[in-house]
């Protein structure tokens, strides 16, 4: 999206078109990184339907292929929800930077 | 029921990049609402957390159609919407079924819109209101609501030598609707989505007007891990401080039992903002509050006509 737009560029009646937050990526807040590892993740789908975010990701079979960095904010939540067992993590976190 | 499989192959209805705190619970309910209903949605919300960090201009992150109006009035913009969607479904221009739901904070529902909700409800537009209850004003920074409960510390209502938190126990919304005699009045909480899906689905279902209030921790406000905001919503109906219920033309119907009654000191001890209850001399409010927690769920179950209530 441009910025600086005259109200001439502006949308009438400022209404604005939908889902334009996508320009928006939040991912750069995260201080802690959820980390997916496939191999492990039985697709209860729970991580998903509790993102914030809409920041898991869903591949053209509807199954879960990954988090999505450029929004995910490293709440934690798909990693508190996920129900894997302690040994066999779908997901787990990790800090940012080392 | 919805199932999980089937939700999945919904268009989400809030994309990422909006700008609500880590771990807010807020688009976990919008999402929530709005993907269990299979029809076109339109939506309004009163001004609060949500509507501020979904469209700040020019971004949106909502996929489906979203009007803001005011503070005080997104239950009268949404049965506005309504009325003139069935002018036009007169007049033939309209042919399929739209869903009108207006979301609003506990501030926007339980005090400033409450006016215009209860204008709404009664004038009988086909409509679904969600109160998103986060228990004060968070967008502005905390400050206390009629939803606050007995004994939290906000800015406006802050613990110390004077009082201890907010003063009065919390007003109760849910039996408000419950007495304006709506087809469909719930109770729900972040931490149950099959119960929350559910619940709009049946909504969504039902001709009329509908309110569901839904507990949505906040982690700013109530001071606790971001990661912990669903787990917050369990606790809250395991310790009875939240019960889930759904009242259906009249009809009281208990949603969740939880195993073992807790203490709500389980559920204080979570969150900064009841933290100075532990301090001595507090626990005259603490005893206070689960005395009035106890005495609604008593109630609650004796509406249920529910096995654990108290028979006369």
């Amino acid at each position: 999206m441009k910025k600086n737009m005259g109200w001439k560029e502006l949308w009438h009646g400022d209404s604005v078109p939908a889902g334009t937050a996508k320009e928006f990526q939040t991912g750069d807040w995260r201080s802690e990184r959820p980390v997916f590892c496939a191999e492990n993740c039985i697709h209860c789908y729970f991580c998903w339907i509790y993102c914030p975010d809409s920041a898991i990701t869903l591949d053209e079979n509807k199954k879960v292929s990954g988090i999505d960095y450029r929004y995910c904010k490293g709440c934690g939540i798909c990693d508190v929800e996920c129900p894997t067992k302690k040994d066999k993590r779908a997901i787990t976190m990790e800090a940012e930077r080392k | 029921m919805p199932k999980l499989k089937d939700l999945v192959t919904r268009r989400d209805p809030l994309c990422g990049g909006h700008r609500a705190c880590t771990g807010c619970g807020a688009p976990i309910v919008v999402r929530q609402v709005l993907m269990s209903s299979s029809e076109p949605v339109v939506v309004t919300s009163a001004t609060g957390c949500l509507e501020v960090v979904t469209t700040i201009f020019p971004y949106t992150a909502w996929n489906v159609n979203f009007l803001h109006n005011a503070f005080e009035n997104s239950a009268a913009t949404c049965s506005g919407i309504e009325a003139a969607c069935k002018a036009l479904k007169r007049k033939g221009k309209i042919k399929q079924n739209i869903n009108f739901v207006a979301f609003g904070g506990d501030g926007g529902t339980y005090d400033i819109g409450f006016q215009s909700l209860s204008g709404a409800m009664e004038r009988g537009h086909d409509m679904l209101y969600v109160c998103y209850n986060n228990e004060a004003y968070m967008n502005t920074g905390v400050q206390r609501s009629s939803a606050t409960p007995k004994g939290a510390a906000t800015t406006t209502a802050p613990a110390g030598k004077v009082i201890p938190g907010k003063v009065q126990f919390s007003k109760n919304l849910t039996e408000i609707m419950i007495a304006h005699d709506l087809p469909y009045v719930a109770q729900s909480a972040v931490g149950f989505w099959r119960d929350l899906t559910a619940k709009s689905e049946k909504a969504f279902s039902i001709h009329g007007p509908k309110f569901i209030n839904v507990l949505q921790p906040c982690c700013l406000g109530w001071g606790y891990k971001p990661a912990l905001t669903a787990e917050m919503g369990r606790l809250a109906a395991d310790t009875c401080m939240w019960p889930l219920y759904e009242v259906e033309n009249g009809v009281y119907k208990l949603n969740y039992t939880p195993k073992v009654k807790k203490p709500i000191g389980e559920f204080l001890k979570t969150q900064d903002r009841f933290r100075h209850l532990n301090k001595p001399g507090n626990g005259a409010v603490v005893e206070s509050m689960q005395k009035e927690v106890d005495r609604r769920w008593e109630a609650l179950l004796l509406r249920c006509k529910h096995e654990g209530g108290i028979q006369k």
